[in-house]
């Protein structure tokens, strides 16, 4: 079955910066993968429910507790750039 | 041609829980930046939500008070979308199947009841608070961010109305009576200043009388009541003018800019958002049963339009009871009532001098010094005659600034009424000495002069005289 | 014998015994260790310092009387995929390069509080992604049979420590058959949980819904232990299970007879290699002679299972892996804007492998292609678990070969990620089901390499998994070690 893949958006919604050249590499790959993943499609499932989660479990919840919180400093120890006692980048558009 | 506006409001509500929604990391606003932190809210590798069960009743308990139909199975889905101050770059939000949905709520926006519908009240979790840098302050001239990630993770819940809302006033007034619910069942402070309560609108025009739905512009970022008003009634006009000079509405998002009074453009997303949201496979879905449903229900506090009925029907005008509701100061006011004042006097004083002072200040009635004893102290020494009604009105200004009760006011104020009718006659007998003109022309037949020597005695006194009793002295002293 | 060779519960008791302290258990590892690594890679850190302090806090604490339980004092590795406080955690990912975690998971904290001595940390394949550890950031891990061969993945670096002698035991995680093949291509003993039974928290997601974390061991008693010191439920993981904990020993002892044992059809004869399906077969003889029924059972589905968990695994990581964006942590190339520095991070960050996941992932959960694939996918998921009940209606236990082939060559299927894909094809429908399973080694092929016999069971049933597993040991008396496991042999 013959798939259809936009594979720069695909890319760009995943936010990893390929190359034209990577683009076309991991394009022609998906193809053949989805090509096989595709023989799902083929089964018979009209009135199958889906599973998300193989543990027929509901309701886990929590109290409304508070709980001890982490040292700032050992957080902001590996953050790649701070400023005092803030994570720091670079600018970005608001939504 | 004429347009008729089609508005609908999408409210952001965050719960007053003690810990966030997925973690134990405490709510309280204005901590130390990343200090209400942990693996969980920071998105760290590893890390696992785990939903808090107040935060799920109290959505149910909003949507019982909306009429909505509570899901007997609700799930959690991931929103997928990249931005620097969500952690894991997915919201943990609701999508097809939210805990609450097909609800309605009654407004007025001064040209009759309007039942706006409510398509579903969801829950969700808040992302980190960044902090834009640069000269001129503005969002593309900044040179970055800083990011604080306290916000991060504290429930928010989600009430998406039907686009059944016509005009900006009706939109003012859905909101309100939204805050007024959230208020009554105590499941947020509602600060609008604070982020606490966030409104974003869905605006579009379509010809009178016509049933399909126009382009529609989503407008965002106003902070209060008022701007949601101001912000639509310039968004309406803005399409109108669009619309009449021959031009087409463009889907966009637009902020609403309170200083200059106007909707801009957003700063244009290039693309359109795929979310791909799907079942969060860290959580287990939520089933509610009916002992449940019967518990939350039982729990449900008496609501703002069932509380303006009783008003009404002890006596209060529509005004008063909407002004008493909305502003939070039901429980001073059924206070003082309890104490024993008559409740449209209580009104009076709410609704009049306790608003204004509120407006003028920009508090909450939770912050207020006056509680519902002293507010039935201050009725009753208005009506015995101990404070006059001018007077009156600076003992409740020093009760607002924290003096002390208002009988401790009057008397440190130096406000209470001569009532003692020896220290009254003298005072009067010294006017009508000073002025024997005027007492024999009233003795001549000229009434109208008793006024003068009344406001005399008045001036004399420091205010404190009871002008009708004055009054009742000078007509036996001259016989008018 | 070296004590590096120690089965744990050997080492237990000659610890208790006085006969060995825990400080000469961790020595024995390292000793093993410091011949073996250069050749093998089993670790991407070795904690030193920790370790040694862990053991000497063990040997005090036993002579005070203290005893914290079967684990005390016993070198163990835990995969880098789960994080450990105060030690870097990279998940074999340039993306993770340097980051030392403020956390411990879970299942770490259980190994500290049973006593065990965290000896470091091992390799995997990028974030568990692969069948063979050569998509490791850091270098691949070689066979210790072979060290032409993978020691299959993405538990390679714990199975491969494991059946050199370099730790007691490990732990690893199994998302599609991490734990269980690559124990087989090592001869050892791997064991993924019921869905649920071991917490998650701390163990960095690849796929929430399928990955389980579990033993890896020399012997099925060995796992057992370790199975039931990090087990349990844990109030941070909201699929922890929350039910009354299966007994896992409670069938123990009991031999096979009588045991209704099913062969899955569609597992166990095309595509399977030669010198597997013998070892597999001659272990069926002896299961058949000590009283097991033996019987042919088919699940239709399974059929469909590898495509389904192609599309499920990369749809979950997609998201999961969406954390690793170079602004809280980790691995950060510049930007002029976030999402420059986000997109540039990620493309370095993330090996091929990795990167070809989450595009698929993404693809397969974008607006239009739901449906097609992560919807169909999961109601596929749902008709393998409707097989598995059926044929347990049948059957008490199912068993397949764990791999379809022994090790194969370093860089054999590097180029082709479809047949990589295919060493996972017994191993995925138990994690689709969420129900346990287990490898157990029960010889070795043609070119000396080990075969693994891997036994199913229902969801909770630990028990008769176990039992089965312990029987099959015990009728197979699989011995060998690979000739690095000694110190000649490294030599």
């Amino acid at each position: 079955m013959p798939v259809e893949i936009d594979i720069a958006k695909v890319a760009r919604l995943a936010r990893i910066g390929l190359t034209e050249e990577e683009l076309a590499h991991y394009g022609e790959q998906l193809q053949g993968i989805l090509e096989h993943a595709a023989r799902v499609q083929a089964l018979a499932t009209d009135g199958v429910v889906p599973t998300a989660h193989p543990l027929p479990m509901v309701n886990a919840l929590r109290a409304d507790l508070v709980e001890p919180t982490l040292d700032r400093e050992e957080v902001l120890a590996q953050a790649p750039d701070r400023e005092g006692p803030y994570f720091r980048v670079p600018p970005f558009l608001e939504d | 041609m004429n347009y008729e506006a089609v508005i609908g409001i999408e409210t952001h509500v965050e719960l007053l829980t003690h810990s966030k929604m997925f973690c134990g990391c405490p709510t309280d606003f204005g901590a130390d930046p990343n200090t209400n932190v942990c693996p969980v809210c920071l998105g760290l590798p590893g890390a696992l939500p785990v939903p808090n069960e107040q935060a799920i009743h109290w959505t149910i308990a909003l949507g019982m008070a909306l009429e909505c139909s509570i899901a007997p199975h609700s799930v959690f889905h991931r929103k997928n979308y990249f931005y620097a101050d969500l952690p894991k770059n997915y919201q943990i939000s609701q999508f097809d199947l939210p805990l609450c949905v097909g609800g309605h709520l009654d407004v007025d926006g001064g040209t009759g009841e309007r039942r706006v519908g409510i398509t579903r009240v969801h829950l969700e979790e808040d992302t980190g608070k960044s902090t834009h840098l640069g000269g001129s302050g503005r969002i593309h001239d900044a040179s970055g961010a800083l990011i604080d990630f306290n916000r991060s993770g504290i429930p928010l819940m989600e009430v998406v109305t039907e686009p059944d809302i016509r005009t900006p006033e009706e939109a003012r007034a859905y909101a309100q009576e939204l805050r007024a619910i959230v208020l009554a069942l105590g499941i947020s402070d509602a600060r609008l200043e604070e982020g606490s309560l966030r409104f974003d609108a869905n605006v579009s025009l379509r010809p009178e009388g016509s049933t399909t739905l126009g382009t529609k512009v989503e407008v965002k970022n106003m902070n209060s009541l008022r701007s949601l008003q101001r912000a639509l009634a310039f968004e309406i006009d803005r399409q109108n003018g669009v619309l009449a000079a021959g031009g087409t509405i463009a889907q966009e998002t637009r902020h609403w800019d309170e200083a200059a009074g106007r909707t801009e453009s957003g700063r244009g997303k290039e693309e359109s958002s795929d979310y791909r949201y799907f079942p969060e496979p860290d959580l287990v879905p939520l089933e509610v049963g009916p002992e449940l449903l019967a518990r939350l229900r039982a729990g449900i506090p008496e609501l703002p339009a069932v509380r303006r009925e009783r008003y009404m029907a002890a006596g209060l005008d529509a005004t008063a009871a909407r002004t008493l509701v909305a502003g939070d100061l039901s429980g001073l006011f059924d206070d003082a009532v309890a104490a024993g004042a008559a409740p449209r006097a209580v009104a009076n004083w709410l609704s009049g001098e306790v608003t204004a002072h509120l407006n003028r200040t920009g508090t909450d009635a939770a912050d207020l010094t006056l509680d519902g004893a002293g507010l039935a102290e201050l009725v009753e020494m208005v009506d015995s005659g101990e404070v006059s009604a001018t007077a009156a009105k600076d003992v409740l200004a020093g009760v607002l600034a924290g003096e002390g009760t208002p009988r401790k006011v009057a008397e440190r104020r130096d406000l209470l009424q001569i009532s003692d009718v020896g220290a009254l006659v003298v005072a009067v007998d010294e006017a009508l000495a000073a002025h024997q003109d005027e007492v024999a022309r009233i003795r001549g037949g000229d009434a109208r002069l008793v006024g003068f020597l009344v406001g005399q005695v008045m001036k004399a006194t420091g205010g404190r005289a009871d002008p009708q009793a004055v009054d009742r002295l000078i007509r036996e002293r001259t016989g008018a | 014998m070296d004590p590096a060779d120690l089965s744990i519960a050997d080492a237990a008791e000659r610890l208790r015994a006085g006969e060995v302290t825990a400080v000469e258990l961790l020595a024995a590892v390292q000793r093993r260790a410091s011949m073996t690594e250069a050749i093998l890679h089993c670790y991407l850190t070795i904690d030193r310092d920790g370790a040694a302090a862990a053991a000497e806090a063990a040997d005090a604490a036993l002579a005070r009387g203290e005893d914290l339980g079967p684990l005390h004092g016993i070198p163990i590795a835990v995969k880098d995929n789960m994080v450990t406080r105060g030690v870097e955690t990279t998940c074999s990912s340039r993306i993770l390069s340097g980051w030392v975690p403020p956390y411990d998971a879970t299942a770490v904290e259980r190994l500290r509080r049973g006593g065990a001595v965290i000896f470091g940390k091992t390799n995997l394949d990028e974030f568990a992604m692969g069948s063979s550890t050569e998509n490791s950031a850091y270098g691949p891990t070689r066979n210790p049979w072979n060290p032409d061969r993978v020691p299959g993945g993405s538990s390679g670096g714990s199975a491969a420590t494991v059946a050199v002698g370099s730790a007691f035991g490990a732990l690893g995680s199994d998302t599609g058959g991490s734990i269980r093949q690559p124990a087989a291509l090592c001869g050892v003993v791997g064991m993924k949980p019921t869905y649920g039974l071991v917490s998650r928290y701390g163990l960095i997601a690849f796929a929430s819904s399928l990955d389980q974390i579990g033993p890896i061991t020399r012997t099925v008693a060995d796992a057992v232990t370790l199975f039931e010191v990090v087990a349990g439920h844990d109030p941070s993981d909201a699929t922890s299970y929350r039910g009354e904990f299966p007994d896992p020993r409670a069938e123990s002892g009991r031999g096979v007879a009588g045991l209704k044992i099913g062969v899955v059809r569609e597992l166990s004869g095309d595509g399977i290699d030669p010198g597997v399906l013998s070892a597999f077969r001659a272990t069926l003889d002896a299961l058949a002679a000590a009283g097991a029924e033996v019987t042919e059972v088919s699940l239709p589905s399974t059929e469909y299972a590898l495509s389904a968990y192609y599309l499920i695994a990369p749809a979950e990581c997609s998201a999961n892996l969406a954390r690793f964006d170079g602004v809280r942590f980790g691995l950060r190339l510049p930007g002029d804007s976030v999402e420059q520095l986000m997109s540039a991070s990620r493309r370095d960050g993330f090996g091929p492998e990795v990167t070809r996941r989450i595009l698929l992932g993404t693809y397969a959960l974008s607006a239009g292609y739901y449906d097609a694939f992560y919807g169909q996918a999961q109601k596929v998921r749902t008709m393998v678990i409707e097989d598995f009940s059926r044929a347990y209606r049948d059957v008490d236990v199912l068993v397949t070969p764990t791999s379809p082939s022994t090790a194969f060559g370093v860089g054999e299927k590097t180029a082709d990620p479809l047949s990589m894909y295919l060493s996972d094809i017994c191993t995925i429908p138990s994690n689709l089901s969420g129900d346990p399973a287990i490898s157990v080694p029960v010889g070795l092929d043609g070119a000396d390499l080990p075969v693994g016999f891997q036994i199913l069971a229902p969801a909770l049933h630990e028990a008769v998994m176990f039992r089965v597993a312990e029987e099959v040991e015990r009728l197979v008396g699989f011995s060998s070690r690979p000739a690095l496991a000694t110190s000649e042999g490294a030599a």
